[in-house]
């Protein structure tokens, strides 16, 4: 197979690889990233999370529609305000459901995620009567589309660029969050020790609230990137929650650095394995290999719960 | 569920309605100024009707059964949508042997067992006399037995990978030889191919294609397979394929992705930088039709090419009238597809078996099938061939940016269909 | 023998309950039904199998297996690869370039029957596989993850993937499993037809006969001291633990019953409909199948067959007439059943309808012993319910 290319053309072509690589654990970061904040501050597994995501695409298609015929010359940062846009329309769906819905569940794990499964096909349906059965089209502006020209023969695609840099800023930005700040410190001591925190006067109700809230606004970011690269769509956010879930759960609970630490090996396997030796065997290889991890190590590659 | 005047639930209800009844008014006035030799006393219904099918003096039943729901809905409306028009456009010019066709719509919901439950209460409970459906294999894999026991007869739409001829089935799409030889053979002429990728979804029909686009590439064109890869349904993430395709360098890239991989492929390919409209590589695919690229993106797919038997852009006059006809129907952003044509073709070419059979009777219909015609079609011309299939003419487009094909080869003869093509198995 | 008097296996309003569905099934449904509902009906009741099992596993054991789709669809392969091989007779398949075998193997070129097909040929090993296979498989995986301790939600979403891996395996080896199309026209059981409408009848006698073996066998476990114990594990499990008990045994044990009852329910689907597709395997289908018991209530064995004619009548007749609204209607069955009615119908009726019956059941027969008494159906909501412990 490498016996045609140069020693030039095949580290082009292997760094290619690493960037395919990177975009893919970027898009992994994402995808996980709110499930992880939502799973380790609360135990609950939202099955609704692929549909959140989805919210997130269809604000940006709804975006991108309105401005093609209110501001067509802004066309080009659309968006950006879309990604905004979605961050608070999943944000406000989100909190709207922990009020309604989660918050009578918290001692209930188990029960959560069949009524967000519930909830996911009621949003499902929701969209199918809104948008239609079809998939929608969303138009990327100009500025994304295309690759970036590295070297002579090194192409990096943009919006696998844009999505790392999405990527980097919202880890950054919930790391922030969580260790800096006033509130950040609030939810963590929350997730450590719930009845003391109340007990020294935090409102542990609206700390959860706002969490989970924070965690489908950034899916509906996550969604919001993907019409870049996937299709938006009714079921479209269940092709995302299988993979979604082994990440987290790969990581550990409550650990931002393990959710990096597994979309980071996940993805990288996949995409290493995908090179060689094609698509379906490469899914099935990683999605086994993590399994068996798992089996040996439950607790995911970083744990902040040492009891179990 | 019993339509017989449809109102479409949750979008555009009132506008349809509107439509409906121009149509309507338009053939009730165009048809009381037909001559009245048109209107002729229908068979009386003992004659036409001795298996105990729901056929009465004034009304017959049919069955339209697709996906409405589930992540089959997105392919399947437009078949839905084709088969309501043609049967309207039947009623509005009298119906078949002087009864109006009543359909019964069920909903398959993506799910084959929910498919063959549904075609039992259609053949067993409702009785009708043909029933339109299915979609992917696997749905019509599931339904045949049941049709053969109860000796039903199913119009399927979709172009698919062959290997079958059921008594009860009319398969109104094209089989894989026809769709796949056509391309290869028009891609190797016109741009000198020798070289192919072939990449696909992973299940049965990209499968067979690409087992019959090897046999063909290898021992007829004299080319060479450089590699082949598939994906589970689903999949989204292509940078690691498009890599191994950069270091193959194809001519050609043959495409049978399917589903919401789709889009996910053809972004990422033209996020890499592969641009089919710069020429270095062609791309020909077998699974993209208008309805796919509305999720795709024009822009996104502008210069692959598809090999199908019909586009929208197709210029001759019956075209022209049923696309006009469909966006009147179901509003002017509708598109048209290969397999909705297709499923078009399906109640007409029922209408024409039955009137040559005199009778509603499948075994009668099934007896006057072969060598039925239709200048009507959308496509031009088609003819049922005895083994269920259609003679039709294989053509290639060009993807546009507007989500549109234009359309630059056509076959001159008719392409005789084979479904179980000797030296490609 | 565990049980001091058949009383003690049996309680009155045990009896009752069973009484009454075997009334409906067997007396009741065959009577007003035409052969193709009952058809219908035999289907849906293979899924009832699936979900007396979850009522061990989840309701007593507290393990929510969100996978159980895999041990149905292994049992409903493993007899459907007897039906194919049988149907695949050279004389049947004399058009295939290699006749013999089944028709997909063909397409896919392959030559020869693969060596695990081979032992499907005989009628009783099948039946045995449709057994043994899912509950070997549910060994290991109870194995590997209960002895770790691993349960909750994070072996929720194990079994959540494992359902994902096998339908990827599944779907892409289409020349050795069918593929998507999963194996279809199956025709005939050891030389009878299974399509016909006298063998509909028998086929769903057969499957009521079988369901309530099922359950007999679940309500012995229930009553004796393994159950007893189940219910404790599911409240405290540690105190369990340090009495001296093996909890991950007990798991185990739970966890192959709930498979096998799965895989015979899949068995008994293929005879019923006539192939069997991937399509049962999967995520989604698998959550689906854990909606019935919780319908049902998870803490009643007969509850969770009366959940799953519930909502499987409910599906066909939206699917039927309002296909768009049942996705809305399901979506709130899920929610509304876990916020407001956790303990299901069966809760519903120990509640409101249960204390009157035993009114009754004791004028006529007598006031009941402590110990004759059915068992309470309020569970004590979740294992270790202190937030996000794995």
């Amino acid at each position: 197979m490498f016996s045609d290319f140069s020693a030039a053309e095949l580290s082009a072509i292997f760094a290619m690889q690493g960037f395919a690589g990177l975009i893919l654990f970027a898009v992994f970061v994402l995808m996980a990233l709110g499930l992880a904040i939502i799973f380790g501050q609360m135990g609950v597994i939202n099955m609704a999370h692929g549909e959140f995501m989805i919210l997130g695409a269809y604000v940006t298609y709804m975006t991108s529609n309105l401005f093609a015929s209110h501001f067509p010359q802004l066309f080009g940062s659309y968006f950006l305000f879309a990604i905004v846009f979605a961050f608070f329309a999943a944000a406000l769906l989100g909190a709207l459901v922990e009020w309604s819905m989660i918050r009578f569940l918290y001692h209930r794990p188990l029960d959560t995620l069949l009524a967000t499964w519930g909830l996911s096909l009621i949003m499902q349906q929701t969209y199918r009567s809104i948008f239609g059965a079809r998939e929608v089209g969303v138009v990327i502006p100009d500025w994304l589309m295309g690759s970036y020209q590295l070297t002579d023969m090194i192409e990096v695609p943009i919006n696998g660029l844009f999505v790392m840099a999405l990527a980097v800023l919202a880890t950054l930005f919930v790391a922030a969050l969580m260790y800096r700040s006033r509130w950040g410190k609030q939810v963590r001591a929350v997730v450590q020790n719930r009845p003391m925190a109340g007990a020294v006067g935090i409102n542990t109700a609206r700390v959860d609230r706002l969490t989970f809230a924070l965690g489908c606004g950034i899916a509906g970011v996550a969604g919001s990137a993907f019409t870049m690269i996937g299709s938006t769509g009714p079921s479209s956010g269940q092709l995302y929650i299988v993979d979604t879930f082994l990440v987290v759960v790969f990581g550990g609970a409550g650990s931002l650095l393990g959710t990096v630490a597994s979309a980071f090996s996940i993805s990288q396997s996949q995409s290493i394995l995908e090179f060689f030796m094609g698509g379906s065997m490469a899914k099935v290889l990683t999605l086994l290999v993590v399994v068996i991890i798992l089996m040996f190590r439950p607790q995911g590659l970083f744990s902040l719960k040492v009891r179990r | 569920m019993d339509h017989s005047n449809d109102s479409r639930p949750f979008k555009q209800t009132r506008r349809k309605f509107l439509s409906t009844t121009v149509t309507a008014i338009t053939a009730a006035v165009m048809m009381a100024s037909m001559p009245m030799a048109v209107q002729a006393a229908a068979p009386a219904t003992a004659e036409v009707n001795t298996t105990g099918l729901a056929v009465t003096d004034n009304t017959v039943k049919v069955g339209i059964l697709h996906s409405i729901t589930g992540t089959m809905a997105i392919s399947e409306e437009g078949s839905v949508q084709a088969e309501i028009l043609a049967i309207e456009q039947i009623n509005a010019m009298g119906g078949v042997l002087g009864r109006k066709i009543e359909y019964i719509q069920e909903d398959g919901a993506s799910d084959w067992p929910t498919f063959a439950d549904r075609s039992n209460k259609l053949l067993r409970q409702d009785k009708v006399a043909a029933v339109f459906g299915c979609w992917t294999s696997a749905s019509r894999k599931a339904v045949l037995p049941i049709f053969e026991r109860y000796n039903g007869m199913l119009y399927y739409p979709t172009f698919y990978e062959g290997l079958e001829q059921s008594p009860n089935v009319i398969y109104t799409g094209q089989e894989a030889t026809q769709q796949v030889l056509a391309g290869l053979d028009w891609v190797a002429e016109d741009k000198g191919a020798k070289t192919f990728y072939l990449i696909g979804s992973d299940y049965i029909w990209p499968r067979t294609s690409n087992k019959i686009a090897r046999t063909h590439i290898e021992q007829h064109l004299g080319g060479q397979v450089v590699g082949e890869d598939y994906f589970p349904l689903g999949h989204t993430s292509f940078n690691s394929v498009i890599n191994r395709i950069r270091l193959r360098k194809p001519d050609v890239i043959f495409a049978s992705v399917v589903g919401g991989s789709n889009v996910a492929f053809y972004r990422q390919l033209k996020a890499a930088g592969l641009d089919m409209t710069k020429e270095d590589f062609s791309l020909l695919t077998i699974s993209v039709t208008e309805d796919e690229i509305l999720g795709i993106g024009g822009e996104n797919i502008e210069g692959a090419y598809a090999s199908m038997k019909y586009f929208q852009s197709l210029p001759n006059e019956n075209n022209e009238a049923f696309v006009k006809a469909f966006k009147e129907r179901w509003g002017a952003d509708a598109v048209i597809g290969d397999v909705t044509q297709a499923a078009y073709l399906g109640p007409w070419l029922w209408k024409a078996a039955v009137e040559a059979a005199g009778s509603f009777d499948v075994d009668r219909v099934r007896a006057a099938s072969p060598d039925i015609e239709l200048n009507t079609a959308p496509e031009g011309y088609v003819r049922i061939h005895e083994n269920h299939h259609l003679w039709s003419k294989g053509r290639i487009g060009h993807a546009q940016r507007n989500g549109q094909f234009k359309v630059v080869h056509e076959t001159e003869e008719l392409m005789e269909p084979d479904p179980f093509p000797a030296g490609y198995q | 023998m565990p049980f001091s008097s058949f009383k003690d296996y049996m309680p009155r309003q045990d009896l009752l309950a069973f009484v009454v569905l075997a009334l409906l099934l067997v007396v009741i449904l065959p009577l007003t039904l035409d052969v193709m509902r009952l058809n219908q009906t035999g289907k849906f009741l293979s899924f009832a199998f699936v979900a007396v099992g979850l009522v061990l596993c989840w309701g007593y054991g507290g393990i929510l297996s969100l996978g159980q789709g895999v041990f149905y669809g292994l049992g409903g392969y493993a007899l459907a690869m007897y039906l194919k091989l049988e149907a695949s007779t050279p004389e049947n398949t004399r058009i295939q370039t290699t006749p013999g075998i089944p028709d997909f193997m063909d397409w896919n070129r392959i030559t020869e029957l693969p060596w695990f097909w081979e032992p499907f040929y005989s009628l009783t090993f099948s039946i045995l596989a449709v057994v043994v296979v899912p509950m070997i498989v549910a060994y290991l995986i109870g194995l590997a993850m209960f002895k770790r301790r691993v349960g909750g939600v994070y072996f929720a979403i194990i079994t959540q993937s494992i359902a994902a891996i096998l339908t990827i395996l599944i779907i892409g080896q289409q020349g050795l499993t069918g593929g998507v199309n999963g194996i279809t026209d199956l025709r005939t059981l050891n030389g009878w037809n299974i399509h016909t409408d006298s063998a509909s009848y028998v086929l769903y006698f057969v499957c009521v006969a079988l369901l309530f073996a099922c359950l007999l066998i679940a309500q012995y476990i229930r009553r004796c001291k393994t159950g007893r114990i189940l219910v404790a594990m599911r409240g405290q499990e540690d105190r369990v633990r340090f009495s001296g008990y093996d909890i991950a045994n007990f798991k185990i044990f739970v966890f192959c019953i709930g498979a096998a009852f799965a895989g015979i329910g899949g068995a008994m689907f293929t005879l019923q409909e006539g192939f069997m597709s991937p399509s049962f395997v999967g995520v989604v289908p698998s959550i689906e199948m854990v909606i019935f018991c919780a319908v049902g209530g998870r803490l009643s064995i007969i509850g969770a067959v009366y959940g799953v004619l519930l909502v499987s009548v409910a599906k066909t007749v939206f699917g039927e007439n309002f296909p768009e609204l049942w996705l809305f209607a399901m979506g709130l069955i899920f929610i509304g059943v876990v916020l407001g009615l956790p303990n299901g119908i069966a809760g519903l009726y120990a509640n409101y309808v249960g204390p009157h019956v035993d009114r009754l059941l004791d004028r006529i027969f007598g006031k009941q012993t402590p110990s004759e008494q059915a068992q309470p159906v309020q569970p004590p909501l979740e294992p270790n319910s202190q937030g996000a412990t794995p």
